[in-house]
């Protein structure tokens, strides 16, 4: 693929903390090339402030690979920008043209309070983990792995489901700032195989009243989730979890 | 878990919502047959509406769909009061906003706009039964002279009210809108029901959304051709 160099300018969120306002920050950057990723840019622009003694820019990182779903960032209007199943360090220069000014703002919703600039605090995600989005088993001996058959399509749609990085992309996306996209991942995940059925209720349960706990929206199926999820994660997971709520919900003891 | 703790979590509320909206939309499939029967002016000369009437009157007149009507007022109530503190909360679930709106990246604007397409329809509403709610249970109004049916029944004559009011051009249009209105907010809400009921299966879903678009378009397009085919004088 061609090289080439592409000059841009960044409308980037600057906050300090959660309780100060923030504002955008405008920079310019020349000899951008099409070769690095969108975070390789950020790294870039960084070295420039650090070097003319400003403060530079926070955001989230860690593998760069699109597996550990650290990164964020809300790009010209879309979670993650404009590539489909792309995560933010992923995305590469390349998707932009010369002259171009691209917005960068950090998740938006009230569960998902600014720490600093594109960074978010997305521990609600870690708290509805905990809730439920677990097996319990007694230590001892692994089992022999072919004493529990799963069904080929079933443990096809539990991977799926089980690609979830949990980015909090979809709550950037809908307009309810719903969590229901990642609920119902890591609940179709373990509802789908041997080992998630004994606690099945439970987690269901326990998770969505977590989601509601930290102040997650409701979801209304608008599709703006699936859409923008890295991971390709699908929509039928949240009817999934409708059912498992539902079903949960009216056999459970008082 | 208790009946409460069901019904206010998030995902109980919108299966709230789910349950009253079929409800309402099994209400439409009967409030649009026995309206279209005006259709039958346009192959019976000597109909005059009759048809319409002796099914208008055998509506008012029969206690099943009197205690019937109950039920239809409350699911029309717990939908509407549901839907608007959804929307309420839903809203307030970010207080700061994006500077770049992703708009219909990813979703359709009528499946965004719900809240909107259901208050346009609250208002449409109240003006419906301002027209002939109210006249046909209460005041009277427009209907004081009555018709004798070709079952031998003397009824109030509700084809004439329909075609006084939609003498008016303004009201037309008003009714056209509220149609419009309906046909979106069942283009996304049809689907979005079963969803919520937790359909998941994709041969059902992909059943349900052909079905969910047939549904959107003819029920609030013959719902539509009724002031149309007053005003025009193809019937009436």
């Amino acid at each position: 693929m061609e090289q080439k160099s592409i000059s841009l300018k960044l409308k980037v969120w600057k906050q300090k903390n959660s309780q100060t306002k923030g504002s955008f920050e405008t920079h310019s950057m020349n000899d951008v090339s099409t070769e690095m990723s969108f975070l390789e840019m950020f790294d870039v622009l960084n070295e420039k402030l650090i070097q003319e003694g400003k403060e530079p820019i926070a955001f989230d990182h860690d593998c760069r690979e699109g597996i550990c779903g650290m990164c964020s960032m809300y790009i010209n209007g879309r979670p993650h920008g404009p590539w489909h199943e792309t995560t933010t360090c992923q995305l590469h220069m390349r998707a932009f043209n010369n002259g171009e000014t691209i917005v960068v703002e950090p998740w938006r919703a009230n569960a998902f309070p600014v720490i600093k600039d594109l960074i978010v605090d997305r521990t609600p995600f870690d708290r509805i983990i905990q809730a439920g989005g677990f097996i319990s088993v007694n230590t001892g001996n692994a089992v022999d792995a072919n004493s529990l058959p799963v069904e080929k399509s079933k443990a096809d749609a539990s991977f799926a489901a089980a690609a979830c990085i949990g980015c909090g992309a979809c709550v950037a996306a809908c307009k309810n700032s719903s969590a229901m996209l990642f609920v119902s991942a890591k609940v179709t995940h373990l509802a789908l195989i041997p080992q998630g059925d004994p606690e099945r209720k439970t987690r269901a349960l326990d998770m969505v009243a977590q989601m509601d706990k930290e102040g997650f929206g409701a979801c209304t199926n608008t599709g703006a989730c699936e859409a923008v999820c890295p991971k390709g994660i699908s929509l039928e997971n949240i009817a999934r979890l409708n059912k498992e709520y539902l079903l949960a919900g009216l056999t459970s003891e008082l | 878990m208790n009946w409460s703790q069901l019904l206010r979590s998030s995902i109980g509320k919108k299966i709230v919502m789910s349950i009253t909206g079929l409800f309402l939309v099994s209400f439409l499939v009967v409030h649009v047959g026995v309206n279209a029967c005006i259709f039958n002016d346009l192959f019976d000369t000597n109909d005059n509406g009759d048809m319409f009437n002796r099914a208008a009157d055998f509506m008012g007149s029969t206690v099943v769909i009197r205690i019937m009507e109950i039920g239809l007022f409350l699911g029309f109530i717990i939908h509407i009061y549901q839907g608007l503190a959804l929307e309420l909360q839903n809203r307030s679930k970010r207080k700061k906003g994006y500077d770049v709106q992703m708009g219909n990246r990813g979703s359709k604007w009528y499946s965004r706009s719900m809240g909107l397409l259901g208050t346009i329809l609250l208002l449409f509403l109240i003006l419906h039964w301002w027209h002939f709610w109210i006249p046909s249970r209460f005041t009277h109004s427009g209907l004081e002279v009555p018709v004798l049916l070709s079952n031998g029944r003397i009824s109030h004559d509700m084809f004439l009210l329909m075609k006084v009011t939609f003498s008016e051009w303004w009201i037309v249009l008003v009714y056209v809108t509220g149609c419009i209105s309906l046909a979106y907010h069942l283009l996304h809400g049809f689907e979005s029901a079963f969803r919520t009921l937790g359909l998941h299966n994709s041969r059902y879903l992909v059943m349900v959304h052909k079905l969910g678009i047939g549904f959107s378009i003819i029920v609030p397009l013959i719902f539509a051709l009724m002031p149309v085919s007053f005003k025009m004088g193809w019937i009436g």
